[in-house]
Parts: structure tokens; C-alpha cells; sequence
């Protein structure tokens, strides 16, 4: 039988990984474009004081980037050491673009992140500057191909069931790289990454600014991260992700759990904005609704539907009794049964096999399952509904947010009037967790959302574990939490050495703590 | 497709094994530096100048690293899924001593103070000595099967322990891995710093190369003793990949036979021979350019060597021999072996151009005097 309590520790230590990796990630993708932009100005212009912005952040984004690519380790080897079934059923389809990251995307980020950081007096000005791009090149190019795995868990196309082998095959690579909910996450994600970084540069020039520190320096890269900041939370919310939920059927049991749609409404849906979802009742509470919304968001449309929980449900449990009989054949073939009748009646099956596989949670044969056993797996094919309710509200609220100081700080910025609105500034200071809330909301919505599944009707997560014990998850989820603790202090404790230090960090002699008298620092001296 | 199923088949046993000795060449003659770190670099200043050799490349090292794990992932999905949780603590060890290894080379020399920087010179020691040694074991493991089962829905299960790994002659296997690395190391410290780092490095690296010497050979008599094995029947290598449907068997000195029935394999043990001792002349005739490119090969001889000696089997089961994990029947499909191998033609050349072009650029002896009049910019 299914260990629950050993299913949900495995699903612990990976959330708990990739959480925290995804608190570093998201900086280094931004932030290798705002790198781009400040050292494409300086080759421009010969402006050292753009030099120094590059190199000043490219020291913060360092920090960053080396706990990035530390924690980054530990989800390759995740896979393997504590969900090897997973590996096994599907290594076939969903290692291809994990391997292909490596050769395309992480070779090309971290040779040339080397000669980043210290290739600034062995390359010319315009070497340095294409090894800063192609860096930026490889770390967007390696959220491209995670992405496409992570996609093809979302939404399985381009493979099939191969009983002689027991696993997912390639059918398709092109439908693979060209999965459409694969294409929406890209795009959704480095703009959210670009958002992180142009919040994490607004609101510590926002501080210096305040301080009345290094203003020549502090208000250029203001500018920088207000401008790219503006476009990127636009593109985060206008391309949301949430066009890619009428793609696949695991994406619409997220979108109506989203709101918990709990039946399927006339077209176009209201949004509710606000409310309190009750699932045994099946109702939402005290429900604030923008009529239309959610159809145009979802389907861009103003006549497509957005299929209900209660629809879906009854969708499910069809597939769920064929999934029984996938079952029952695949175990003939499996023991040698390999009739043509049989090979034939179980691949018009096979595409249930995965709701048959539910069953296993409740009974190993599968095809003994009671009437009760299978409405126990309907009410498992989605995840809870308040999880997901206000995990997308909370993203949202953020995104609104950001967007809001935005605006402001490009509109007053543009006016050149940003030094006065100090409010502003606090508000820009006080919004650097946001992006981070948002995105790690955001990783809830798309992962938790993906439940019960680690492949969308494919292959069950209770299922998906390696054969290991309570204790060796532990152990090892004891070791993550201390030591990702240990790094996130350090970490941490840095990085604020570093921003309070600011550009002086540097030691060109130009910058506040190393000028004789503080209080002549104007801009003019500096730029 | 390209090429037919066993072709591809016997290309990806091929090309995992170019990834492994280009991990070798770079990330582990990284980690035979950070090993080397304390022994070569007395003061903060000579330890700058040995981080620094590596440091603009360390990153672009490791991702042939991560690579052969990726290429695992997508060609041998059932390796990867049976090493990876069968393995698991010695996983966990591996991937926990790995943090240190960023984090101290980006971190160490960003705060000036010598504890600071001490406890870093130790994180950077025990994050290479550590995945160095447990590589070497897991290796040697291998050779002496693993108790592993797998049932009919090609589910994976892992009978021994821990500490199970840690036998002699897996132990053995980690200190060859240890000392070739190390050896391999100091070739490009001698070449790469100077004057006492140079050659003190020099010194180390050929007392690496003795031992690894003294401990290849003696693994080689083991392994002539060590029960082997040899598959008796199985499905045509052109079939859908099945490891449950052949029959092998075991036998004294079977890892050796593949030398008796090709002769020619033999290079690979006696490269490994051949360029350690000219790695050990040219290191003394103080030529380490000619020092570091025969420890280059002497890797390759090493890892070609295990590999020829395993093939065709990859992870042999101790538990039950007939379901063990070889190139012909724990691979991917035919399109994807297909789809990987064309991606690696195109990217491998790809990457090696930019990474000799990055070298080149940073090629240089780094001296305590650019470390000490840069102190702000170097690592």
C-alpha cells in the first residue's frame, strides 16, 4: 500500500528545494538583462559611471547567483534520488530537455559568467560586453528548457505509452519544445524574473536615494529598473499564464480551482475577486464577482466556457473506469499476453491508464476497486480548492502592486522629479519582497495546482516516490532545512554588507564612504 | 533517424563516457585544486593565486557535471533512477559537501578576515575531497554489483546500506579517484602559478602520481580476482529496451574478459600507465604544459578503462544478476537516443570552441603580485 505520510515528506523536501532555489533564480534572470542594458550604455557612451553600475550590481547579482547555482544542483539530483519511478516512466521524454539545458544553456552561462566577473581587464571593451550578453543569453535560454519539462508535466504531449518498456516514449520532439503551455510559462516566468530584478534595483537606489547617497549613481540605475521594470510587469500581466489554462485537461481543473468555479457557468465567466470557498458545500461565500473577467482572461474570448468542478468530476470518473480496464489489460500484456486483440483493445485505453492509476492509492490491483474506492480518486483528481484560491489571489495582489509603483516611479522619473517623492521611495524600498511572494505563490498555483498528478493523467505523485523510508527522507529533508538555513544567513548577511556599502564597495575612490568630505558630494562631480 | 538502435545505443555508452572524462579533465582537476588549496598556498595571497587559476572557469567546469547527469537523465533513464536512489545517502553527501564549492569560491575573498577565509579554504577542501572519493566508491561499487531489485511495473528497489558502499575495494576506488585528480591538478597549478606555489604543486602532484600508480595497479590485480559478469542470452540489441528479460551469470575474473576478446582494449589501462609516468618526467623536467596534457589523457585512460572492463553492463544487480542495467536494455528510446545525440553533435563542439576561446583569454602564471595589486577584482 500507498505510505501517505512518506508521499507527502518526499513532496515536502522537494517543494521545500525547490522553493528556495526558486527565491534565487528568478534575481539572476533579471538581473543578467539589467546588466546587459547598464554595460551596453557605458560601450555607448564611455560613461565609466555605467562601468561601475555594471560591476556594482554584477557583485550583488554574484552573491546571488552563487547560492543559485548551489541549490540548483540539489534539483537535478532530486529526480533520481527521491522520485526514481518518475525517472524511470518518463526519463525518456522529460530528460531530453534537461539534458539539452545543460549543453545549450548552462555551458554558455557559466563560462561566460567567469569572464564576467573577471574578464574586465583581459577583454576588450566589446568582448566583455558580448560575454555579458551571452551569459544573459544562456540563463534565459535555461529557463526556456526547464520550462518545456516543466510544461510537458502540465501538459503531456508528444509521447505515448510503451507497455514493453513500462514507460512515456517520444513521439514528437517538435511537439515537445512547441508545447503551447510550455511557451506561456517561458514567457510568464522571465518576466516575472525581470520584475524581481528591476524591484530589487529600484527599491536599493530608492534607499541611497533617500539616504542621499551616490545620487549621480543611484538615480541612472533607478532609471534602468523603472523603465525595464515597467515593461516586464506588463508582460507578466497581460501574457499571463493563465492563457495556457484552456490547454489540457490538468489546466482547466486549475483554472476552476483557481476560482473555484464550482459549476460551469454561461459564457464568459464572472472573476470572483474576492471570497471564501467552502468544498464541502460546494459554494463560494460572501463571492465579489467582475462579470466577464475570467472569460477573457482565460479563454480570450467572450463565448468559450470555463468548464466547473462538477463537470469535470463527472468527466473524471468516466475516465477513471476505463482507466481500470487500461489496467486490467496492461497487466495481460505485462505477463506475456501480448495477443494482437489485446495490444489493440489497450491502446484505445491507454490514455486513461493514469486515472486507473489513482486507484492504486486506495487498492495495488486496481481493477478490484469498489464504488466507494473510485469516488475516494474522483474527489482526489484535484487539488484543494482553497490552496489554490488564495495562492492566485495573493500573486495577483502582488503583480497589481508592483504595477502601481511602477508607473509612478517611471512617471515621476521621467519627469526628473523622483528625488521629492519620498514616499515613493519608501514605497519602492518596501515592495522588494513582493516579487518574491508573488513568484513563490505563483510556483503554488502552478505545481500545487498540478495535483494529483507529478504528469498531468499520466503517472500519479503517490505513485511517481522512490522505494525509499520515512527516516531517510528525514534525515535528508533535516539536512536541507539546516543547511539551506546556514546559506540563506550568509547569504543574506552579504548582501547587506554589500548594498549598505554600495558602489564605495568597488574602491574606485569616487563613491561616498571613500570621499574626504561627504557632504560636497553633488551630482556633478560624479558623472 | 541516423543511425540504427544498437548504433546509438553503443554511441551514448560512447558519449556518457566523453562526459565523464570531460568532467574529469575540468571540474575534477578543480577539485584536485581546492584539494591541493592549503597544502600549495601557505599565505592568504598564495591561496588567492591558486583560486584564482580557476577561477573564471570553475562554473563552466562544473556544468560538465551536470551535464552527465542530465545525459544519464535522458539516456539512460534507468541508470539514473536506480544509482540516484539506491545511492542515496552517498548522494546526499555528495550534493550537501558540492554547496560548499560555489559559495567558496564566490564568497571566500569577498570579506577580508582570516577566519572568513579559513573556514572557506576548508569548505572548498571537503566540497571536492568528499564528491571526489564518493565518485571513486560508487565506481568501484559497480564492479562488485549493487543489491538492487527491480519488479514487473520496472519499479526500483535498493537493498544494501550506506555504509555497505564503504568496502575495500570501493574505498580503494575512491582513493585512485582522489589521487588522479589530485595529480592531475597539480600539472596545472605548476603550469599555471609560480615561483614556490609552482613548485610545491609540482612536488604534490607527482607524489600523487606515484600513488595513483601503486593504487591503479593493485586495483587491477583485485579486479582479476573479483567476481565478474557476463551475459549468457538476451533479446536481439535492436529490441525495445527490457532489463528483465536476460540471463547472466557470474564468474572469477569475468571484468577482464573483454581484454582477452579484443586485444586492442587494452590501451586504455596501459594509457593510463604510460601517461602517468610521463606526467611524473615532464612534471620534474619542470615541462607542466606536456605534464598537464598527459594527466588529461592518463583520465582518459582511467575512465575508458572502467568502462571497457563493465561493458556492456553498466550497474550490475548483486541481488538478482539477470535484471542488471547495461547499455542495451536500460536506455531511451530509439528517437530519443536519436534526438539527444543530434543535440550533442551540434552543442559539444559549440561548447568547446567558446571554452578554449575563454582560456585563452585568461590564459596567464598568476602571481602573488597581480593578486596583491588587485586585490578588489580577483577572486
Amino acid at each position: 500500500m500507498i505510505d501517505e505520510t512518506f508521499v507527502d515528506l518526499s513532496r515536502l523536501q522537494f517543494a521545500v528545494t525547490a522553493l528556495f532555489h526558486f527565491l534565487f533564480v528568478p534575481l539572476t534572470i533579471g538581473m543578467t538583462w539589467i546588466l546587459v542594458i547598464m554595460e551596453s550604455v557605458y560601450v555607448m557612451t564611455g560613461r565609466e559611471i555605467y562601468r561601475d553600475m555594471t560591476k556594482f550590481w554584477g557583485k550583488l547579482f554574484g552573491i546571488n547567483f552563487a547560492i543559485g547555482v548551489a541549490t540548483g544542483l540539489t534539483m537535478e539530483f532530486e529526480f533520481g534520488t527521491n522520485w526514481s519511478y518518475y525517472s524511470h516512466y518518463v526519463g525518456d521524454v522529460f530528460g531530453a530537455p534537461l539534458a539539452i539545458e545543460g549543453l545549450m544553456a548552462f555551458f554558455l552561462e557559466s563560462t561566460f559568467v567567469g569572464m564576467f566577473f573577471l574578464g574586465w581587464d583581459r577583454l576588450s571593451k566589446r568582448q566583455h560586453l558580448g560575454a555579458t550578453f551571452l551569459m544573459a543569453i544562456g540563463t534565459n535560454m535555461s529557463a526556456l528548457w526547464i520550462l518545456i519539462a516543466n510544461g510537458w508535466m502540465q501538459n503531456p504531449v508528444g509521447a505515448e505509452f510503451n507497455y514493453q518498456t513500462m514507460r512515456m516514449e517520444m513521439t514528437s520532439f517538435a511537439e515537445l519544445v512547441f508545447n503551447p503551455v510550455a511557451q506561456v510559462k517561458f514567457i510568464h516566468t522571465v518576466s516575472a524574473g525581470y520584475v524581481a530584478a528591476s524591484m530589487f534595483v529600484l527599491g536599493i537606489s530608492s534607499w541611497y536615494i533617500l539616504k542621499g547617497r551616490d545620487l549621480a549613481f543611484a538615480k541612472r540605475s533607478f532609471s534602468v529598473a523603472s523603465g525595464f521594470g515597467l515593461a516586464s510587469i506588463l508582460c507578466v500581466i497581460l501574457l499571463g499564464d493563465e492563457s495556457g489554462y484552456e490547454v489540457g485537461e490538468v489546466q482547466k481543473v486549475k483554472l476552476a480551482t483557481i476560482e473555484a468555479e464550482w459549476h460551469t457557468e454561461e459564457a464568459p465567466a464572472a472573476f470572483t475577486a474576492f471570497g471564501f470557498p467552502d468544498s464541502e458545500e460546494q459554494v463560494t461565500h460572501a463571492a465579489v464577482k467582475i462579470p466577464y473577467a475570467l472569460g477573457l482572461i482565460a479563454t480570450r474570448s467572450l463565448d468559450e466556457q470555463v468548464t466547473g468542478i462538477n463537470d469535470l468530476e463527472k468527466q473524471h470518473e468516466v475516465r477513471i473506469r476505463n482507466g481500470m480496464i487500461a489496467y486490467e489489460y496492461l497487466t495481460k500484456l505485462r505477463n506475456g499476453e501480448d495477443t494482437p486483440e489485446n495490444i489493440a483493445t489497450f491502446n484505445t485505453l491507454k490514455d486513461d491508464l493514469g486515472y486507473g492509476l489513482l486507484l492504486k492509492r486506495y487498492t495495488p490491483d486496481v481493477v478490484d476497486a469498489t464504488e466507494d474506492q473510485i469516488q475516494k480518486a474522483v474527489k482526489d483528481s484535484f487539488p484543494k480548492v482553497g490552496p489554490m484560491f488564495w495562492s492566485f489571489r495573493i500573486m495577483v495582489a502582488c503583480g497589481v502592486a508592483m504595477l502601481g509603483v511602477f508607473i509612478l516611479a517611471f512617471y515621476y522619473n521621467a519627469h526628473r522629479v523622483i528625488e521629492q517623492k519620498r514616499w515613493l521611495l519608501w514605497a519602492a524600498v518596501l515592495s522588494i519582497p513582493l516579487p518574491w511572494i508573488a513568484i513563490e505563490f505563483g510556483w503554488i498555483v502552478a505545481e500545487y495546482g498540478r495535483q494529483p498528478w507529478a504528469i498531468s493523467e499520466i503517472l500519479p505523485t503517490f505513485l511517481a516516490t522512490s522505494s525509499l523510508t520515512i527516516n531517510d527522507i528525514l534525515i535528508s529533508l533535516t539536512g536541507f532545512i539546516v543547511f539551506y538555513t546556514g546559506l540563506a544567513i550568509v547569504e543574506g548577511w552579504l548582501m547587506i554588507r554589500f548594498v549598505k556599502q554600495g558602489p564605495s564597495s568597488l574602491h574606485t575612490g569616487k563613491y561616498h564612504f571613500e570621499l574626504p568630505n561627504k557632504a560636497e558630494q553633488t551630482e556633478g562631480e560624479q558623472s | 533517424m541516423i543511425f540504427d538502435y544498437e548504433t546509438l545505443k553503443m554511441l551514448w555508452w560512447l558519449i556518457i563516457g566523453v562526459l565523464l572524462i570531460g568532467f574529469a579533465i575540468t571540474d575534477g582537476m578543480d577539485m584536485g585544486v581546492a584539494m591541493l588549496l592549503r597544502l600549495v598556498g601557505k599565505t592568504d595571497s598564495e591561496r588567492r593565486t591558486v583560486i584564482n587559476t580557476i577561477g573564471p572557469h570553475w562554473d563552466g567546469n562544473q556544468v560538465w557535471f551536470i551535464t552527465a547527469g542530465g545525459a544519464l537523465f535522458a539516456a539512460w533513464p534507468m541508470v539514473y533512477a536506480a544509482a540516484f536512489s539506491g545511492f542515496y545517502f552517498a548522494m546526499m553527501l555528495v550534493l550537501f559537501a558540492l554547496f560548499f564549492r560555489p559559495l567558496g569560491f564566490d564568497y571566500r575573498s569577498k570579506v577580508d578576515s582570516k577566519r572568513w577565509r579559513n573556514n572557506w579554504d576548508w569548505g572548498l577542501l571537503a566540497g571536492s575531497a568528499i564528491p571526489a572519493l564518493v565518485f571513486g566508491v560508487a565506481f568501484g561499487n559497480l564492479f562488485l554489483g549493487v543489491p538492487f531489485n527491480i519488479d514487473n511495473l520496472m519499479r526500483v528497489s535498493y537493498q544494501g546500506s550506506f555504509f555497505g558502499l564503504l568496502n575495500p575495494f570501493g574505498l580503494l576506488a575512491g582513493l585512485i579517484s582522489i589521487t588522479m585528480l589530485v595529480a592531475h591538478a597539480g600539472m596545472w597549478l605548476q603550469l599555471r602559478t609560480a615561483t614556490v606555489v609552482a613548485e610545491r604543486s609540482g612536488q604534490y602532484g607527482r607524489y600523487s602520481l606515484i600513488a595513483f600508480i601503486v593504487l591503479f595497479a593493485a586495483a587491477g590485480f583485485w579486479v582479476a580476482n573479483l567476481t565478474g559478469y557476463q551475459i549468457v542470452s538476451m533479446p536481439d540489441t535492436q529490441s525495445h529496451a527490457d532489463p528483465l528479460a536476460k540471463v547472466v551469470t557470474t564468474a572469477q575474473g569475468a571484468w577482464l574478459s573483454n581484454y582477452s576478446d579484443r586485444p586492442w582494449t587494452m590501451t586504455f589501462p596501459i594509457l593510463a600507465f604510460a601517461m602517468a609516468l610521463s606526467a611524473l618526467i615532464f612534471s620534474k623536467l619542470n615541462k607542466p604544459a606536456l605534464g598537464l596534457i598527459s594527466t588529461s589523457l592518463m583520465l582518459v585512460g582511467v575512465i575508458m578503462t572502467a568502462g571497457v572492463s563493465l561493458f556492456p553492463f553498466i550497474m550490475p544487480s548483486s541481488n538478482n544478476p539477470n535484471i542488471s542495467l547495461t547499455i542495451w536494455d536500460a536506455v531511451s528510446s530509439h528517437r530519443t537516443l536519436n534526438v539527444m545525440f543530434v543535440a550533442v553533435s551540434i552543442f559539444v563542439p559549440l561548447i568547446l570552441t567558446y571554452t578554449t576561446w575563454c582560456y585563452v583569454k585568461m590564459w596567464r602564471r598568476v602571481t602573488v603580485e597581480e593578486i596583491e595589486n588587485n586585490t578588489h577584482g580577483s577572486y
